[in-house]
């Protein structure tokens, strides 16, 4: 079985960003690229599903800078057969439906059976590209997953939602996005590594694809300002050494002063 | 400008988030709006949405659309917003809400506002503020010219306002096309302890590292219960294996704004305090004072959370029975 998985490469998670000369976009200096974690877990379903069934192509997709061939190299090292970048070098801002247009373009005739993002790209937080993809490609969707269960021609996942799993039997090819908990993502081995550089990384142009939205005039959101939130008030301590009347001020001041219980 | 606001239930029950969406339409538009309602025996449900700002209600009520599924429920409001022509559309950020809206939007080739935290109307467009980077920064987005405006508001932010004089809606069926879902929801499963869940609470009480241990536990508990609060976690204690993922709170977990969040033995990774620095009020208690937690807590205790945490939670108690 074949599995596509879109990944997003991603400041990581532990930088503190910083507002870009622009106003409206991060300063990328010294920030460390990684693949989005939640797009690790699709990679990781992807890669078990080819072991399970001892057959299929796991191909890997990105949209960016010249850097996300790094996030793609890295993929193809952990177990990815083949890795597909589309160059949008030049291209400051594409938006959710630009990007799965994209993303679809580049997917298109390719015989998918699953195609894997994340639920949401760290970063933009917006968990938008990958239902997106499902609707332009025609396929159903399943998003936030968290268990997978192989059956022939559908398989049964459980969706995480608000206090409880959805059960869903859903059938192929569909997009699935990857929820925490799905899976632990393996590490690159360093044969692994050695191997990846070997295979291959299939480069297609933006501009190839014709995406109105990849001008950025043509884009259906845009970013105006990009600021940090606002600094938060400084802490008011409260002494410890008399825990019980520590806890009682704690208490005094969430209902008298904050009114929140 | 003319909405259209998607109207979430679960179990006959119409979600708070929802009418969050449906109140801020309603300011937002000086007049009442258009709400479309999904699933099986909602026409009921349909009149209490005239008080929260719904002029017109669509209802697509029907058996099959009793469990929820991307086509039935997109399909309702796409057959909706044919009647209606909205310019803008809400819908709440839930789990579903997350599900219907990229489809939709991309349905009608436009892109979306995704979980904003503040909404505004410029001219013919919806202008937001949303979270980036989990909170580490804000972003103000816009639709540009789209025909159609899309914005997904995150729950807890904006205020549902009842006004108990509005009259009631009138309601209106919807006839769908097929909707036999290729991605079917069999069943639900609810965990057994039907624990309330930190993307819905308006209170949090979290455990960290310092909490030693899965043995730990008890002692945070005991606050969330005297608070009625849900239970939250750091990544470092779900990556320990002390309590399942669904708990985590920060960046690779949920992005949470309660009214009021309780930190216990949290340090405050940048990570963690991505996830939950938007709360309104923040409570730390840890017995490291440089801890970077204290830097957006409103109160603060730097001491042994086993002996402040207890007496904390009976001090809630008393004064709730006052």
């Amino acid at each position: 079985m074949n599995s596509l998985v879109c990944i997003a490469y991603v400041p990581d998670t532990e930088t503190r960003i910083r507002i870009g000369g622009d106003g409206k976009s991060i300063d990328e200096t010294d920030v460390k690229w990684i693949v989005s974690p939640y797009d690790e877990y699709g990679l990781e379903e992807a890669l078990r599903i080819r072991e399970a069934r001892g057959a299929g192509i796991v191909t890997v997709l990105a949209i960016g800078p010249e850097r996300s061939k790094t996030g793609l190299r890295e993929c193809l090292a952990r177990g990815a057969d083949e890795a597909i970048w589309v160059d949008a070098t030049g291209v400051p801002y594409l938006d959710a439906l630009g990007t799965a247009k994209a993303l679809a373009a580049a997917a298109r005739g390719g015989a998918y059976d699953f195609i894997w993002f994340g639920q949401k790209g760290v970063g933009y937080d917006e968990s938008l590209v990958g239902p997106m993809f499902a609707e332009l490609f025609g396929v159903p969707h399943v998003g936030s997953v968290i268990q997978l269960e192989l059956g022939e021609g559908r398989v049964t996942v459980h969706r995480e939602i608000e206090g409880a799993h959805e059960v869903v039997e859903c059938a192929l090819p569909a997009v699935f996005t990857a929820q925490k908990g799905l899976n632990e993502p393996r590490y690159a081995s360093l044969k692994g590594i050695m191997a990846a550089k070997k295979k291959p990384i299939v480069e297609k142009k933006l501009a190839e694809l014709g995406i109105a939205e990849a001008d950025p005039a043509q884009a259906k959101t845009r970013w105006r300002k990009l600021e940090l939130p606002p600094a938060r008030q400084a802490v008011k301590l409260v002494p410890a050494d008399d825990p019980a009347a520590a806890g009682k001020e704690l208490a005094r001041l969430l209902r008298e002063e904050s009114k929140v219980i | 400008m003319k909405f259209l606001v998607f109207i979430e239930q679960r179990d006959g029950k119409i979600r708070k988030a929802s009418l969050e969406a449906l109140s801020l339409a309603r300011k937002l538009s000086g007049l009442p709006v258009a709400a479309v309602l999904p699933g099986k025996g909602v026409t009921a449900l349909a009149k209490e949405l005239g008080k929260y700002g719904a002029g017109t209600v669509y209802v697509a009520d029907r058996d099959d659309l009793a469990l929820y599924s991307n086509k039935g429920y997109v399909g309702a409001l796409d057959a909706a917003a044919k009647k209606a022509s909205p310019d803008a559309v809400l819908i709440a950020a839930t789990s579903m809400g997350k599900d219907v809206a990229p489809r939709f939007a991309a349905r009608h080739d436009v892109s979306a506002l995704a979980d904003v935290m503040d909404l505004r109307v410029e001219g013919d467009r919806l202008v937001a503020w949303r979270p980036v980077y989990s909170g580490k920064a804000r972003v103000e987005v816009d639709c540009g010219a789209a025909k159609l405006q899309i914005a997904t508001t995150r729950p807890n932010v904006f205020a549902a306002e009842a006004d108990v004089s509005a009259g009631e809606p009138s309601v209106e069926g919807l006839e769908l096309g097929d909707i036999a879902p290729r991605a079917k929801v069999l069943r639900v499963e609810t965990s057994a302890s039907k624990e309330l869940d930190v993307s819905e609470a308006d209170i949090i009480v979290s455990g960290g590292r310092g909490i030693k241990g899965p043995e730990g536990w008890p002692v945070v508990r005991e606050l969330q219960q005297a608070l009625g609060a849900a239970l939250g976690a750091s990544r470092a204690v779900v990556d320990a294996g002390w309590i399942d993922h669904q708990y985590q709170v920060g960046q690779t977990g949920k992005v949470v704004s309660p009214t009021l969040y309780v930190a216990c033995g949290i340090s405050g990774a940048i990570q963690h305090l991505a996830g939950m620095g938007t709360s309104k009020v923040i409570v730390a208690i840890n017995k490291d004072p440089e801890a970077p937690i204290f830097k957006v807590a409103t109160y603060g205790v730097v001491g042994d959370l086993f002996k402040i945490v207890p007496e904390f939670a009976k001090a809630v108690r008393a004064a709730k029975a006052e």
